[in-house]
């Protein structure tokens, strides 16, 4: 017997039994479903975090006070205060310094902000430089402001569209309005655009101030929170970071990297972290996919040993014709190959389904992968010989006779 | 060209030991005739199973064609019944979803023969028996005898040497049961080797020999002279 005649009379035994084919399916359709969209959804919320880390700016690096080396126990607990706004000053302006387009500084911490009888606890950040540019920060109304209002020492801010909810009400123009951030007054100049769900380029929750304001105005400190570097491409990322790296390593008089009291993090280095951490989840969402599929698995096999006892003297009478154990295997397995292949295919267009859906309605981006397809089918077709093969096995053994004899 | 020496079969069942065959012992040459008749119970179907490689004997010898059966593999034995033996049941054992045609089709799969060839070999023997108008078919559409013949098709379809019968006509009526058994004639006529069990006294007149089997054993092996 040729495979494509096994083929067609498997095809028609199948036929013979539709609802029961569909019912056994059923499990590796929701198995094969399950975990075609979870990981398409995996793929997509990455590509989307890895696009939105990538859209503040590929070529930005990102120092932060403190130590490297982080032992089991950290020795200081409280602020850093060792980055100061100078040594943002000197990078930009060292000669030393080739690799480097500009350089932002920023002093952040919580603040109470109010308007009239509004007032709401939110993150205030002091920033310096062309940081909106830098940090691909948009503005909706109003404008942002530049680096002179730093050096100017101008009471302005730039406040997130959640903080205008908060103190002016929905739909408010704040613009031209007075705010209080601690004690002072400033005036609002600008609103910037809701950065979505999950977003990273700046939060709806924020106020921006000049630096210099609120350093010495709102909270009287003398050091920043982070410095922002922006290589001159992408090509010298690594050797601005080096530049960088030793440039404030001399200035703060430390000899070994190991002593270096501050941190330079590459975008390059966050998508690697964050990849990390959405790889794991999709892993383990797939994974507990997976034992659905070993379930749906079991349900081939069990269908299969009711067809092999229901078939028994089907079997004796095709054996005392001739049918060789290969044969009677072979004609098993492929039975239940098929349906494991047909389930996969139909799980497959289901779990596409259902992942186009939940990504138009998240706006992520959608990509079918086809290495997930091509895999999925490779599994079915595994489960069916792995969960076919012990029913038809026992098809093949039996003595004709006895299978002819059995009721 | 069949040797059977003191061949024994032994069943159990839940503690229980059956004796069907007990020592039985005869030998048939090529192109003989051989009703098998007795009671029931007698043994008749097992030695026929055991003669048609579809049981192996508890003790004994079975020697076809020169092999030992019982020592064979059981994929050497799937290839003995596959082309050296074809069998004819009682109650037909026809595929039910399968139309004449594959029916009588099935051995010659099972033999690898391509499919140009076996559906002209499967059409020639189906013509040869009266049924060319009903190889489409259903086993359930054809009558009793119509089934009989389609079963005898697919035991002639390999060429096998040898027919064994086992109560062919039991299941039908006597004008169906009459052109089975002058169809069996014909073909030990042409030079096969037949063997069958029978009730039927018309088929066992009609034979060369007859074996008589009572408890397992042979208790009269006559042969006639024509």
């Amino acid at each position: 017997m040729t495979f494509l005649e096994t083929l067609e009379e498997s095809v028609s035994v199948l036929k013979v039994n539709r609802m029961r084919t569909l019912l056994s399916i059923l499990g590796i359709v929701i198995g094969i479903g399950s975990v075609i969209a979870l990981m398409t959804l995996g793929e997509a919320t990455q590509r989307s975090i890895t696009d939105r880390i990538q859209s503040l700016g590929a070529n930005l690096l990102t120092i932060r006070p403190g130590s490297q080396q982080q032992g089991f126990l950290k020795m200081n607990s409280t602020e850093n205060t060792s980055l100061k706004f100078d040594d943002a000053l000197a990078i930009q302006e060292s000669p030393r310094i080739t690799t480097v387009s500009d350089v932002s500084a920023e002093y952040s911490s919580r603040s109470q902000v109010s308007f009239e009888r509004n007032n709401t606890n939110v993150q205030v950040t002091g920033v310096s430089g062309n940081y909106f540019e830098i940090r691909n920060i948009s503005i909706e109304i109003g404008s942002s402001f530049g680096p002179s209002a730093s050096d100017n020492y101008e009471k302005v801010a730039v406040l997130g569209p959640t903080v205008v909810e908060d103190l002016f009400g929905e739909n408010a123009n704040p613009i031209g309005q007075s705010v209080r951030i601690g004690s002072s007054t400033f005036k609002v100049v600008g609103v910037t655009k809701s950065s979505g769900t999950g977003g990273f380029s700046g939060s709806d929750e924020a106020v921006y101030v000049p630096l210099t304001v609120a350093q010495d105005i709102i909270f009287g400190k003398d050091y920043v929170s982070a410095v922002y570097v922006v290589a001159k491409d992408q090509t010298v990322i690594d050797a601005a970071l080096n530049q960088v790296g030793f440039f404030l390593l001399e200035r703060h008089s430390k000899e070994n990297v190991e002593d270096a009291d501050f941190s330079i993090t590459s975008q390059e280095q966050i998508i690697e972290t964050v990849s990390e951490v959405t790889g794991t989840f999709t892993t383990l969402l797939t994974g507990i996919a997976a034992i659905s599929l070993v379930v749906g698995g079991i349900g081939i096999m069990n269908i299969m040993l009711v067809t092999v006892t229901e078939r028994t003297r089907e079997i004796g009478l095709r054996k005392s014709l001739g049918a060789k154990r290969k044969a009677i295997v072979m004609q098993f397995l492929t039975e239940s190959i098929i349906l494991t292949i047909i389930g996969g295919l139909i799980g497959v267009l289901i779990g596409l389904g259902v992942s186009m859906i939940i990504t138009s309605k998240m706006s992520l981006p959608t990509t079918i992968s086809v290495g997930s397809i091509f895999l999925s089918v490779g599994v079915a077709t595994v489960i069916g010989i792995l969960f076919g093969w012990y029913p038809a096995r026992k098809a093949s053994k039996l003595q004709p006779i006895e299978a002819l004899r059995y009721e | 060209m069949i040797r059977v020496k003191d061949v024994t079969k032994v069943y159990e069942n839940d503690g229980t030991v059956t004796e069907a065959l007990s020592g039985v012992t005869f030998n048939v040459d090529r192109g003989e005739f051989v009703a098998i008749v007795g009671p029931s119970g007698s043994g008749k179907s097992t030695l026929m199973h055991i003669l048609g490689a579809l049981d192996i004997p508890t003790s004994g010898e079975y020697i076809l064609n020169d092999s030992v059966v019982q020592n064979l593999s059981d994929d050497r034995l799937a290839e003995i019944r596959n082309n050296e033996i074809g069998f004819i049941f009682q109650s037909y054992n026809l595929l039910p979803r399968m139309s004449a045609l594959k029916n009588v089709i099935l051995p010659m799969m099972y033999a690898g023969i391509g499919k140009a060839e076996r559906t002209k070999r499967a059409m020639e023997v189906l013509k040869e028996l009266d049924l060319e108008d009903k190889i489409n078919n259903a086993p359930n559409q054809l009558s009793g005898g119509q089934r009989q013949r389609v079963a005898i098709a697919r035991a002639l379809t390999m060429n096998p040497s040898i027919l064994l019968a086992d109560e062919p006509t039991g299941n039908l009526p006597t004008l169906q049961s009459d052109e089975i058994i002058s169809l069996f004639e014909k073909l030990n006529k042409s030079g096969r080797t037949v063997l069958i069990i029978t009730h039927n006294d018309e088929i066992a007149a009609r034979a060369q020999r007859v074996i008589t089997l009572v408890d397992g054993k042979i208790v009269k092996d006559e042969r006639k002279r024509k």
